[in-house]
């Protein structure tokens, strides 16, 4: 049983915290692989999913794992309800809570706006990603299919190219990897690198090379095409170049090592076709981790709420 | 009045003496002053300061009532031992001309509590498209000029601004701050904001308008005053500045010399000011400029919002600390009590300097000066407790703090303007 109301990051998460959801994930997603999809330790309950930026991955995600354990769920998406008329996050929460929601799922553009609305609410807040902040669920999918491929995360080289700068995931990741004892070496242009990350453990690489070599993991992040018209780099074709991971840069890597992507996936930017469709890719398989994980922390978070997961 | 026993500030040493006031004048100070029948107050123990001087507040009034007005603001400040003030422009409309300056003289006069100096916008509306009524305003009683809360971003229009300003004997309080560097920016950038996922705001953000001020100051021979230090870099250019003869001052505020960055990470909105706050680097930078005379004045920057201004997410919080009530306390806790300046070097950052920068009466207890004084016990503990703020805005991050000094008179032209 977690010991918190909400989950909003993994920066104050415990590897016991962390392997419970992984090990309660894990089962899920075996149940689910073998066509279980009615597994209703959620039934009566609600949860609301309020989406404050776009998503279809995350957000369908969250929605399949919630209705396999039975609840209700409520989708909300910012553009269409009083928050665009002007409601502040508060006092949208105290209505959801009026409501008696029992989970609020939530993306938000800005950093630290769960935290304001778990504050807010009764309700157990669940973070879909909080601007710069971070993305717990997708970091603990990643962790899933990492431990499910390896065995365990423990002593495990992931290296994560990409945005940094502005990835949730990244940060995420970083909190997570590291309490369950794997290290994490990062490569991105220096403007998309954030000011002290290596102060939270990260190894800053110098080159593709030094990030990939003996890695198990890689993991490409998303290259946004307003990253480069912020100027943060000359060009997508430039970034390619001398950052992104094709076939060759992939030879670095150990052998068995396999490639992650949080999606969307720009082909030929940060992950050439050839690593994406690579037989060792496992961006599929984060796919189905994605709804074991958000199974696992649901129930989890409603054992902490008195609730029972059979 | 005669004021008994206290421990009197003077520029250079802290002696026991009585202060005889009449007609708002300082008479004398002596020990054992006889008795003319006049009331006495005995004040043994506590501490007289020179009216303390906030050369930089937001009162918000005319446009922004909700946040404060210039009463709550005024009873603010005697609260928090401040017998004069001087209030930033960015009200609404904003104060870049004769009318608003009068409307806040004469709102000033009624509420009739500290005095109450307005600073005109360099810019008209604080646009920073063309200089506003700068002659105008002084005539009016404004004290400088500011575009506070924005730089003057056009650095040809500064030059003529300063230049012109010159002429008419009126300083330019810069606010420091490249918008093209913040970049929507709303914390310090480093350790704290990468944590948080927050947008940070680089040191440069402020230190490279701190050198363009510097440099005009220099090439035109005029004075320019720095807004809010928060940055090590910042102290250093305005310290080789000074050496170099440019006629430079600076002012910090207690949020800049008692905390770091890491109370954001909490995205407690009340964190949220501009300048940020920022590292261990900095902090141990701004004492040392207060130690060694590079930073001349402490102000509040006092910002009050209303509480719906900061209960939002973070990166839409308003920017602003709602600090006059507990500025003293933190000069006496963390510059007085940490050894950090004497007595006379506080009353010297916080009533002197900002009386000569800007050509106030008051800053020193002399006879024959204006009856201007802190009385404030700097042995007696309080906790922070907005709640109990008389301010309008509750907006700070430092509830719960622990803090020496409590003032117990603020006396303005010889009146007891509070008592606690």
């Amino acid at each position: 049983m977690l010991k918190r109301k909400d989950l909003l990051g993994l920066i104050d998460a415990s590897a016991e915290e962390i392997k419970e959801i992984l090990d309660l994930a894990g089962e899920f997603k075996t149940r689910i692989k073998n066509g279980e999809k009615k597994i209703p330790h959620l039934s009566g309950k609600t949860a609301t999913i309020l989406f404050y930026e776009n998503s279809t991955r995350t957000r369908t995600s969250f929605e399949e794992a919630a209705k396999y354990l039975g609840a209700t769920t409520i989708n909300i998406v910012a553009g269409n309800s009083s928050v665009a008329k002007g409601e502040t996050l508060v006092d949208t929460g105290k209505t959801l809570d009026a409501q008696v929601n029992d989970f609020i799922i939530m993306r938000h553009p800005m950093g630290g706006a769960p935290y304001l609305l778990a504050k807010t609410v009764k309700a157990s807040v669940l973070n879909a990603g909080d601007g710069m902040n971070e993305h717990p669920t997708q970091a603990l999918l990643d962790m899933l299919t990492m431990r499910e491929y390896f065995g365990s995360l423990k002593g495990l080289k992931v290296a994560i190219l990409g945005d940094i700068k502005h990835s949730r995931v990244a940060k995420s990741n970083l909190f997570g990897l590291q309490k369950m004892g794997a290290e994490v070496y990062m490569y991105a242009p220096e403007t998309l690198i954030p000011k002290g990350i290596d102060k939270l453990g990260a190894k800053l690489c110098k080159s593709r090379q030094e990030a990939l070599e003996g890695a198990d993991v890689v993991m490409g992040l998303r290259i946004q095409l307003e990253r480069q018209q912020a100027g943060a780099f000359p060009s997508l074709g430039e970034y390619a170049a001398n950052y992104g991971v094709d076939e060759k840069v992939l030879d670095y890597a150990k052998p068995n090592a396999i490639i992650l992507h949080p999606g969307p996936v720009n082909r030929g930017v940060e992950l050439t076709s050839g690593v994406i469709d690579h037989e060792r890719s496992r961006i599929e398989d984060q796919v189905l981790s994605g709804v074991a994980v958000r199974m696992a922390a649901l129930c989890l978070l409603n054992e902490a709420r008195g609730g029972k997961t059979v | 009045m005669i004021i008994r026993n206290g421990q009197v500030v003077l520029r250079n040493s802290v002696e026991q003496a009585d202060i005889l006031v009449e007609n708002g004048k300082i008479v004398k100070v002596a020990r054992n002053i006889p008795a003319n029948g006049d009331k006495e107050i005995d004040v043994k123990g506590k501490y007289i300061f020179p009216g303390l001087i906030d050369m930089h507040v937001h009162l918000r009034e005319p446009g922004f009532e909700r946040k404060e007005d210039i009463e709550s603001g005024a009873k603010a400040a005697v609260k928090g031992g401040f017998t004069q003030i001087c209030c930033m422009p960015n009200t609404n409309p904003v104060t870049d001309n004769k009318v608003v300056v009068s409307y806040i003289k004469n709102r000033a006069k009624e509420v009739n509590l500290c005095k109450i100096h307005p600073i005109g916008a360099i810019t008209k509306g604080s646009k920073g498209e063309e200089m506003a009524a700068i002659a105008g305003m002084k005539k009016a009683g404004a004290v400088a000029i500011s575009d506070d809360g924005v730089a003057v971003k056009n650095a040809r229009l500064m030059r003529l601004a300063m230049e012109y300003a010159k002429g008419f004997d009126i300083k330019c309080l810069c606010h420091c701050e490249d918008k093209d560097l913040v970049d929507g920016g709303v914390v310090h950038e480093g350790l704290s904001s990468t944590i948080a996922g927050l947008k940070g705001i680089p040191r440069a953000a402020e230190d490279t308008i701190i050198a363009r001020e510097i440099c005009l100051a220099e090439t035109l021979d005029a004075p320019v005053h720095i807004c809010h230090v928060s940055t090590y870099s910042g102290v250093r250019m305005i310290r080789d500045a000074k050496r170099a003869g440019i006629k430079v001052t600076a002012e910090t505020c207690p949020h800049y010399f008692s905390v770091t960055d890491e109370i954001i990470r909490g995205y407690d909105t009340n964190t949220k000011v501009n300048p940020p706050i920022r590292e261990e680097v900095d902090k141990q930078a701004i004492l040392q400029g207060l130690k060694d005379g590079t930073l001349d004045c402490i102000v509040t920057d006092h910002a009050p919002h209303h509480a719906d201004d900061k209960n939002v997410e973070y990166d839409l919080a308003a920017f602003g600390i709602s600090g006059i009530e507990t500025s003293l306390g933190f000069a006496i806790t963390y510059l007085y009590k940490a050894g950090v300046l004497t007595l006379n070097e506080i009353a010297e950052k916080m009533s002197y300097n900002p009386a000569q920068i800007l050509g106030l009466e008051g800053g020193e207890i002399k006879e024959g000066g204006v009856a201007d004084l802190t009385i404030a016990d700097l042995d007696e503990e309080w906790v922070v407790d907005s709640s109990k703020f008389v301010s309008k805005g509750k907006n700070t991050p430092f509830n719960g703090y622990k803090l020496y000094g409590v003032v117990k008179y603020t006396i303005v032209d010889g009146e007891i303007k509070y008592e606690a």
